[in-house]
């Protein structure tokens, strides 16, 4: 076989196996980029306002964590073909299911009240009125869900995945100092020594880098999706592309703020956009843009993880592949969810402060419990034969939810006490 | 009446469903080694403390 012919069959194969991706790709690209979520955008532009490039080295590492926990969902959920929900339901009994159930539906709709605040400020900016964006919100998501395919909503859903996008060319837009983010982002550093601010600016990065609802959803995504044993490694692959998104966006979030606000105090992403906006019309644009993309996204996942989870346990059909008459109870619950969490932002005088900080309180309650379920379900051999964790696996896995509990445990218990880490 | 009648038919309904989910998963099927039975406690007890912890927040909040 001569060269030519030889460059020419190793083209075919890598692009018959990138179209292979395409089709497999889904449930991690999406899950890990909704989880830069509208609070997650305000931490991002938060810690870039705050400590500048200082704590980009931070964000990196939690690209392999990211992807070692929702991994292991991948596996759970092709090889057992369960959601997460209805896993700990079978795995640890009713007890632990309907605490883990009623758990995940209180703080996705709480979670979801978080994504229409920062949604409805977003377009608040364009002078859009709160109630029209609840309306404009709730009606889209509904066209995105009803047309009664798995595939075309995955897809729709990438799409919004793309304009997530939209911080990098906003970072370039900022022209910040190659040799700066280089010089302070790279290397390992604490600035202004390891104190109680920078210890919660740190647990608030983590907070947002892993949620419990990402656990739900990831597994039954990857159910619904009909993913095989023999397409985990497209899975991996695509929840490994997906962690390194979610953080390139946050780095780049991190260096816009920190370009252009540094120093400014933060309190949430929409007053980020429109301090930008008076600086720079189009950046502003541009971050008011992403903020409503990554609430949109955020609420898409979020309100999807309960009406699965609600499903798998009541046995309703709870299927995107399934029409509106073939599954109403998924799909009332889904509208039911969207709806209320909606119609409290526009409840004159709402806690919604309250709500926001009331979220890492909940997650809490739920995110040691999903993760410590999980790690318990993948070594499980009977059901998981050679898809159980490994012992390398386990150390790796099992240290990195251990300090997932450690400091998303602090980060809400300094939120109930915020004297407490000076 | 008649939307009595039906909110009365959909909640017992609901508790019969309940019921059966109850049954079909009262034997947690993983096997209890002594690493889950450890697991298990040791969440209960971190549990508990958050609920402690809550508690003590909302009555500094009622006291105040």
């Amino acid at each position: 076989m001569n060269p030519i012919t030889q460059l020419y069959y190793r083209f075919r194969r890598n692009l018959k196996a990138f179209r292979l991706y395409l089709v497999l790709s889904g449930p991690g690209l999406v899950v890990m980029i909704a989880d830069n979520d509208a609070g997650g955008i305000t931490t991002y532009a938060a810690t870039g306002a705050k400590y500048q490039y200082h704590l980009i080295w931070f964000l990196l590492v939690l690209i392999p964590v990211a992807y070692y926990v929702q991994e292991m969902t991948v596996r759970l959920g092709a090889v057992t073909k369960r959601g997460h929900a209805e896993a700990i339901f079978d795995g640890f009994g009713a007890l632990w299911g309907w605490f883990s159930l009623i758990d995940l539906i209180l703080v996705d709709w709480l979670t979801l009240v978080t994504e229409f605040v920062g949604m409805t400020a977003a377009l608040g900016i364009f002078g859009v009125p709160a109630w029209a964006t609840v309306a404009g919100v709730c009606v889209l998501m509904g066209v995105i869900v009803v047309n009664g395919r798995y595939w075309t909503w995955e897809k729709i859903a990438m799409v919004f995945c793309v304009v997530n996008l939209i911080y990098i060319p906003g970072a370039f837009m900022v022209q910040p100092r190659l040799s700066d983010i280089l010089g302070q982002g790279l290397i390992p550093n604490f600035p202004g020594g390891f104190n109680g601010e920078l210890f919660f600016f740190m647990m608030a990065n983590i907070g947002t880098t892993i949620a419990p609802w990402m656990l739900f959803f990831q597994q039954s995504s990857v159910v619904d999706k009909g993913m095989k044993e023999k397409d985990i490694p497209w899975g991996r692959a695509d929840t490994l592309i997906g962690s390194v998104f979610t953080v390139v966006v946050a780095v780049f979030i991190v260096i816009v703020t920190g370009t252009v606000l540094n120093g400014v105090e933060i309190t949430d992403a929409a007053q980020a956009a429109s301090v930008l906006m008076d600086r720079d019309r189009w950046l502003g644009t541009f971050l008011a843009i992403g903020l409503f993309d990554a609430g949109l996204l955020g609420a898409i996942c979020i309100s999807l993880a309960s009406s699965w989870a609600f499903g798998e346990i009541f046995g309703w059909a709870h299927s995107l592949n399934n029409k509106i008459r073939e599954a109403p109870a998924f799909y009332i619950n889904y509208f039911i969810t969207l709806v209320s969490a909606g119609l409290v932002v526009l409840i004159p005088g709402a806690p919604l402060v309250l709500i926001t900080l009331f979220v890492q309180v909940v997650a809490v309650t739920l995110l040691p419990a999903a993760l410590v379920f999980l790690i318990l379900l993948l070594n499980d051999r009977t059901t998981m034969g050679e898809y159980a964790n490994t012992r390398t696996q386990n150390i790796v896995c099992g240290s990195i939810v251990g300090v997932i509990i450690v400091l998303s445990t602090l980060y809400a218990v300094s939120t109930l006490f915020p004297s407490l880490f000076g | 009446m008649r939307i009595a009648r039906l909110l009365h038919h959909a909640l017992s309904d609901l508790i019969t469903r309940i019921r059966a989910i109850n049954h079909h998963y009262a034997v947690p099927r993983l096997a209890m080694s002594p690493a889950v039975r450890w697991s298990l406690l040791a969440l209960r007890v971190y549990l508990l403390l958050l609920v402690v912890l809550l508690g003590y927040k909302f009555a500094t909040l009622v006291a105040h």
